[in-house]
């Protein structure tokens, strides 16, 4: 326990001493400042506008700008958990640091797991932080409050720690700049197969609707951010829900239980590959 | 007794490339053994085979006993990479520290400060390695890699960013390591430095060893050289037996005789025939 207290801390150090941190506080607060603008103004003309037949404009609004602040925490924590990931095996390595650390009794696995955990411990409670201030500004602002509290949120804090999982897995094989942009890419196109099942649904296109759902297997992170968006209005019914499925952002048609279990087996098939790539690896 | 480092029959292939092709090489308790080869020569993936860092294609290394790798073996040993880097924004104790808490070593502040006594590196405690000199990071390193009581140490080129009064540093300690027991693999191209504190050398060209032994084994007598007061006088086929005679001869026919050396070949000549001139 003691060794993988030791990796954690010097993971994070490292992350410290890279402003990581600084960079993601920097960011975090500007996006707030903007998303609390935004909803003030939103919020403000939405009494002015005449409301649509059957559709709630506060459940409409509130929800549309509160799953794009869950977009936008989801990013944030996926930069955190690839910046802190990106070079942990192969990088460290071509730099001779891990060379040094992985000789010690401590072995691969702890190696492996500390980082991990390091940045799981650091990326969920700031994606937690940032969704409930999120949810604070739009409830305050707007008086709008999502159907869930706290499923949607540990969802984006889970999709992260995939992102962490996948990035580990990736820095075994790749260079710390390849890894970061295939992380990216892999982010990127989850998000675009989304994009692709809203318009699919919306167009009544199966084909459509069947290929985003294969994607948001393939990579579950966007599962389980559809399924978090799904949830935001898992109880607004009518015109509203068709109107917010239709996405990008207020909701979702894909979720449910199978989402959370695949994730949970995606994280397992994701650490056993990197394990063996990392136990078979020559340093 | 298990040897502290016992390798048989190791192959290591990199695709093509075939980096060890079956060495057999053995470090006993207490014994300071030299690697040296060209560039090349599989030096340093015999050393990283050894610690775990890189499985062999065929072929054992055992450490104490345990195999290269496992837990038990990398209990007992102490490494110090060809290249290392150690977190810039780390002080010494605290790469110390950090290395005490991986080793899981009980020896805390009072192992920290011997062994950067030992290295001389008791003024720069707290120094942060960012600003050390790469000498002061090589030293730092070797006290890193004897952070919790090795065993075995294996050194990969540990001298190559020294200066001489930092080689000197090293070469006694590495004296004083085999006074308290401790084995020492030594990977390094200073001939001079493995000639004088190696109990045995072992010599590898292209992943096989072309030869091994105590470095007065094998050095072979090069001849007689006698120095008269009218020339000096070299008998490349005599040895140590030969010399009175030979002063006797040479006082006989009148010349004054004002010194005896006998000739031998040093470390750098069985290098150089054994490797063929070959550098990388």
């Amino acid at each position: 326990m003691r060794a993988v207290w030791t990796i954690v801390r010097y993971g994070l150090e490292e992350a410290l001493r890279r402003k990581v941190f600084a960079v993601v506080l920097f960011l975090t607060l500007g996006f707030l400042g903007l998303f609390w603008l935004g909803n003030h103004y939103a919020f403000k003309d939405l009494s002015g506008i005449g409301q649509p037949a059957g559709i709630d404009a506060r459940d409409f609004a509130g929800s549309f700008i509160f799953g794009l602040a869950m977009f936008a925490t989801l990013f944030l924590g996926v930069v955190l958990a690839i910046f802190l990931t990106l070079g942990a095996v192969r990088g460290d390595a071509d730099r001779g640091l891990l060379q040094p650390l992985v000789v010690r009794p401590i072995g691969r696995t702890t190696f492996l797991v500390a980082r991990f955990l390091g940045t799981v411990g650091v990326a969920g409670p700031y994606v937690l932080a940032v969704y409930f201030a999120s949810m604070l500004i739009t409830g305050l602002t707007g008086h709008w409050w999502p159907d869930r509290i706290l499923t949607p949120g540990l969802e984006l804090a889970a999709a992260v720690a995939l992102i962490a999982a996948i990035s580990l897995l990736g820095s075994v094989f790749l260079t710390a700049t390849a890894n970061g942009i295939a992380v990216f890419m892999v982010f990127g196109a989850g998000l675009v197969a989304g994009l692709l099942g809203s318009i699919g649904h919306a167009l009544h296109s199966q084909t459509l609707e069947h290929a985003s759902k294969v994607a948001a297997y393939v990579v579950p992170v966007e599962a389980l951010y559809q399924d978090a968006l799904r949830q935001i209005t898992a109880d607004t019914t009518g015109l509203t829900q068709f109107v917010l499925q239709l996405g990008p952002f207020g909701g979702a048609f894909i979720g449910g239980w199978q989402v959370r279990v695949w994730a949970v087996a995606y994280l397992g098939l994701v650490a056993a590959i990197a394990l063996f790539g990392f136990h078979r690896k020559d340093l | 007794m298990a040897a502290a480092l016992a390798v048989r029959g190791l192959v290591k292939r990199y695709g093509r490339i075939e980096a060890l092709a079956g060495v057999d090489l053995d470090v006993e308790q207490g014994e300071l053994v030299g690697l040296l080869g060209p560039n090349g020569a599989g030096k340093s993936t015999l050393v990283k085979i050894a610690c775990g860092l890189v499985r062999p294609s065929r072929g054992s290394a055992e450490i104490l006993g345990s195999p290269a790798g496992s837990p038990a073996a990398r209990a007992t040993l102490g490494y110090l990479a060809e290249l290392f880097r150690f977190p810039g924004w780390y002080t010494a104790d605290e790469v110390l520290g950090l290395h005490q808490s991986l080793a899981r070593s009980r020896g805390g502040e009072r192992e920290r400060r011997e062994l950067l006594e030992l290295v001389d590196l008791a003024g720069a405690r707290d120094r942060k390695v960012d600003a050390m000199s790469k000498g002061m990071q090589q030293r730092l390193g070797i006290a890193q890699a004897l952070v919790g009581d090795p065993k075995l140490l294996l050194l990969d080129e540990p001298t190559s960013a020294l200066d001489p009064v930092g080689r000197r540093t090293v070469r006694e300690l590495l004296e004083r390591l085999r006074g308290r027991g401790i084995s020492v693999l030594l990977n390094s191209h200073l001939l001079s430095e493995i000639e004088l504190v190696c109990d045995r050398v072992t010599i590898l060209l292209r992943g096989e060893v072309v030869a091994a032994g105590a470095p007065s084994d094998l050095a072979r007598p090069r001849g007689v050289e006698i120095e008269t007061d009218e020339a000096t006088l070299t008998y490349e086929a005599a040895g140590r037996e030969d010399v009175p005679q030979l002063v006797a001869d040479l006082v006989a026919a009148g010349r004054k005789v004002y010194g005896v050396s006998v000739l031998r070949s040093t470390l750098e000549d069985v290098y150089l025939d054994a490797v063929g001139g070959e550098t990388s």
